[in-house]
């Protein structure tokens, strides 16, 4: 099978615990080219954690991720890291972007320095490219006339666009989003969730950790249902809500029917 | 005296390898230069009539026309070497000169750590007591009083072993006889030549009682070099012979009948008391106002170096203090086990011992094994190695004060954890610390003061030498004080405008800070 005819994103058997608690417990999936995937669940079912494993933000204890090409493995039992799994991951993270809840935007620079940072410390790129390039997604997320304001002088809404443009400065090719829009005020929640339907319909490959069941539900190939480290059930976003396979499953959704 | 017992307490512990090492460099020291030059130290500072700079700052005093009659006589040039009193001896054992001269008592205790030349002066120490104050014959008579005298001396000792006696010891003579003077002490017992120009001018004051003990002064040099005191001694027979000797005391005013029976020479002396006289007219000049401005503008040459010392020497140990305190606070956050050892264990050493011991383990100690090095590179060292210390935690505080999110967020964009460091969390650390490092510095400034430690002579080594030569401890203290707060200042202004700049978390549209800001809005 060629590079091509293999699915974007393909995890399987994934284990993380920190100390006794085990949080993901043997989670595997998969995602197609341009697939927008979200994951809903309750609090403290291991949504966030299977997210910062994917791009090994948390190092897995066990099980595979193969990512944009990349592959990141550890058997079961293995306690010391192997040293190449640093650079593996290092390179995996080139080409997976990822947004956080808290934004994380960099203070002390301005938007476009934000957008730039990576492209010019990472890619090398010259500062006229990269610049170009900058102005380009800010446009792209509507923040054309931003690029000299520090991140304090915008809105929520505002900050978490530009850290989307910032991660698509790095040309990603999946990008995966921790609770884009919880720190929001619920009028700002429309501005960034419609930058990700744009990036959607572009053909962006995309992973989202949401409590927005609205927008899993309208824009969403597949929904991922998790409960206590497990994924539950793994289906199309009109059937999860309309004919739940799992009895857990509908006793977390009836609220949102 | 303290730093003195400090000092000693490392030649102690140096001892065992004194004996290799001194001889090295002292062949070393004739090597270079020493057939030429006469090398000799003193504490110039409050020690007329012994060696001291005279009102228009030339170095004057009998010790100091004895040490060129001998330098002349062994075909040598003399080079006047300053240090701090409490660090003449360990310097002869780091060759740092070739002879210590400067009112120095031979005693067997001394005669284990250095060679003495023959006496040059004998003496004896006088009381000196408030005008009026009923006569005293003897030291038991001051059972029960205050008296006072100055640290490591011979009256120090004498006066501790009388009864009864309550002993308070100075490190300046002028403070003694003030405090005489004002009634907080009964008397004073110190060298007779030191009475004679410190108290002897003064109308508060007079002589009383008999000659206490006999002193002997008499030339240091190093264990290692017998050959130079039979130099010296046989250069300062001949300036007995040929009646230098008495003429120069003479002049001072200091030949007594003691020196002339010791020299079997004639009671009178040779010459008038010319320099005597000069002295105490100068001692009793009257201190007006301007009289005061004009004569600190015959130093200014004194403080203008004082003040390029110190400023020199701040400078360039906070740039060592700022990269070396970065560089440990690095490894400490985000090292390996052995470094954030290494980084823990150097910051809780250095920071838990006092920096004059640590200037003088450099200076004094290391020559021990083999490292010597220059005043002001030890000075600039010690002061940054230990400012060092304090600046990693700063760092270190900074680093961690620093969300998480952010090297996160740096390394999702494909960032090695080092350029994470390096353009996303360390530039935002370093404006987080820049008050408290802006504040280190200011405490460095002051702290530079240490370094007359090691014989360099800063803006505190010109406020001694000032004040000790006008006897106004009060204005020139003052006056001294004003430039350290006026040389700190402008770094305190550029810190604020840095930290103006580099702040960029404000809402208002951003302005361009100007240097002044925070001085008047």
């Amino acid at each position: 099978m060629s590079e091509k005819d293999l699915p974007i994103v393909q995890v399987s058997a994934l284990r993380k615990s920190f100390g006794d608690v085990a949080v993901l417990k043997g989670v595997g999936f998969e995602m197609e080219q341009g697939d927008l995937v979200s994951i809903i669940g309750p609090s403290g079912c291991g949504k966030s954690t299977l997210l910062r494993c994917l791009n090994a933000l948390e190092v897995m204890d066990s099980g595979s991720i193969r990512m944009a090409g990349v592959t990141l493995e550890r058997s079961e039992g293995e306690t010391r890291l192997d040293p190449r799994f640093h650079d593996l991951a290092h390179e995996l993270r080139q080409r997976v972007g990822m947004v956080f809840q808290q934004f994380n935007l960099f203070p002390n620079k301005t938007i476009l320095e934000n957008v730039t940072l990576a492209p010019l410390v990472v890619n090398k790129e010259p500062r006229e490219v990269a610049e170009e390039n900058a102005l380009r997604q800010l446009e792209k997320v509507g923040l054309g006339g931003f690029a000299k304001r520090y991140p304090a002088q915008l809105s929520g809404g505002q900050q978490q666009r530009a850290a989307i443009a910032r991660s698509l400065a790095m040309n990603p090719q999946v990008m995966l989003y921790d609770e884009p829009t919880s720190a929001l005020d619920p009028m700002l929640v429309d501005e960034v969730l419609s930058v990700m339907k744009a990036l959607d319909a572009e053909g962006m490959t995309q992973i989202v950790v949401t409590h927005e069941i609205r927008f899993a539900r309208d824009a969403s190939d597949y929904i991922i249902y998790m409960e206590q480290g497990e994924i539950v059930e793994l289906s199309d976003q009109d059937e999860i809500f309309t004919n739940p396979k799992d009895e857990r499953t509908r006793r977390f959704l009836h609220r949102f029917a | 005296m303290k730093l003195r017992s400090l000092a000693t307490l490392l030649v102690t512990l140096f001892g065992f390898s004194q004996a290799f090492c001194a001889t090295k460099s002292s062949e070393k020291t004739d090597n270079k230069g020493a057939a030429s030059e006469l090398r000799w130290a003193a504490a110039v500072d409050s020690n007329a009539p012994f060696a001291f700079y005279d009102k228009n700052n030339r170095l004057t005093g009998f010790e100091f026309e004895i040490i060129e009659g001998i330098s002349r006589r062994m075909g040598r040039e003399p080079k006047f070497i300053q240090n701090s009193w409490d660090g003449l001896i360990p310097g002869l054992g780091r060759g740092l000169y070739d002879c210590v001269i400067c009112g120095i008592e031979i005693t067997a205790e001394k005669g284990q750590e250095v060679l003495f030349s023959n006496p040059y002066y004998i003496t004896f120490e006088q009381l000196v007591v408030a005008k009026g104050t009923p006569p005293v014959t003897s030291l038991a008579e001051l059972s029960g009083r205050k008296v006072g005298t100055l640290e490591q001396t011979a009256a120090l000792k004498m006066l501790q072993d009388t009864p009864n006696v309550v002993v308070k010891s100075y490190a300046e003579e002028m403070n003694a006889y003030h405090d005489v003077a004002n009634g907080r002490i009964y008397g004073a017992l110190l060298d007779f030549p030191i009475a004679k120009y410190y108290a002897g001018p003064d109308a508060a004051l007079e002589f009383t009682g008999p000659p206490f003990g006999k002193i002997t002064y008499g030339i240091a040099v190093s264990r290692s070099r017998p050959e130079l005191i039979q130099q010296i001694n046989a250069a300062l027979g001949e300036m007995v012979l040929s009646g230098e000797l008495r003429d120069i005391l003479s002049r001072w005013g200091l030949w007594t009948p003691t020196m002339a029976k010791a020299l079997n020479q004639p009671d009178e002396p040779s010459l008038p008391d010319t320099e005597f006289k000069a002295f105490a007219a100068q001692f009793n000049e009257a201190g007006g106002i301007v009289a005061k401005l004009q004569r600190y503008f015959v130093y200014w040459p004194v403080i203008l170096d004082g003040c390029i010392l110190t400023l020199e020497i701040s400078i360039l140990s906070m740039a060592i203090a700022i990269a070396l305190g970065f560089l440990l606070a690095l490894m400490r956050v985000y090292g390996p086990f052995p470094l954030k050892l290494i980084s823990i264990l150097y910051i809780e050493i250095v920071r838990g011992t006092p920096l004059l011991v640590q200037l003088l383990i450099l200076f004094y100690g290391l020559p021990y094994i083999g490292i010597k090095l220059e005043p002001f590179i030890a000075g600039m060292l010690g002061l940054g190695m230990n400012y060092a210390a304090y600046e990693a935690e700063n760092y270190r505080a900074g680093l961690l004060a620093i969300p998480k999110g952010q090297m996160e967020a740096a390394r999702a964009l494909g960032m090695t954890h080092r350029q994470g460091l390096r353009c996303v969390v360390v530039p935002q650390a370093f404006r987080l610390v820049l008050p408290p490092v802006t504040n280190d510095f200011i405490s460095l400034l002051k702290d530079s003061s240490l370094v007359s430690a090691v014989t360099l002579i800063d803006l505190t080594g010109a406020y001694t030498r000032i004040a000790t030569q006008t006897f106004d401890y009060f204005g020139t203290g003052l006056l001294i004080a004003a430039i350290y707060l006026l040389i700190g200042l402008p770094f305190v202004r550029l810190a604020g405008w840095l930290e103006k700049r580099l702040s960029s978390d404000h809402r208002t549209p951003k302005q361009k800070p100007s240097f002044w800001i925070g001085l008047g809005a």
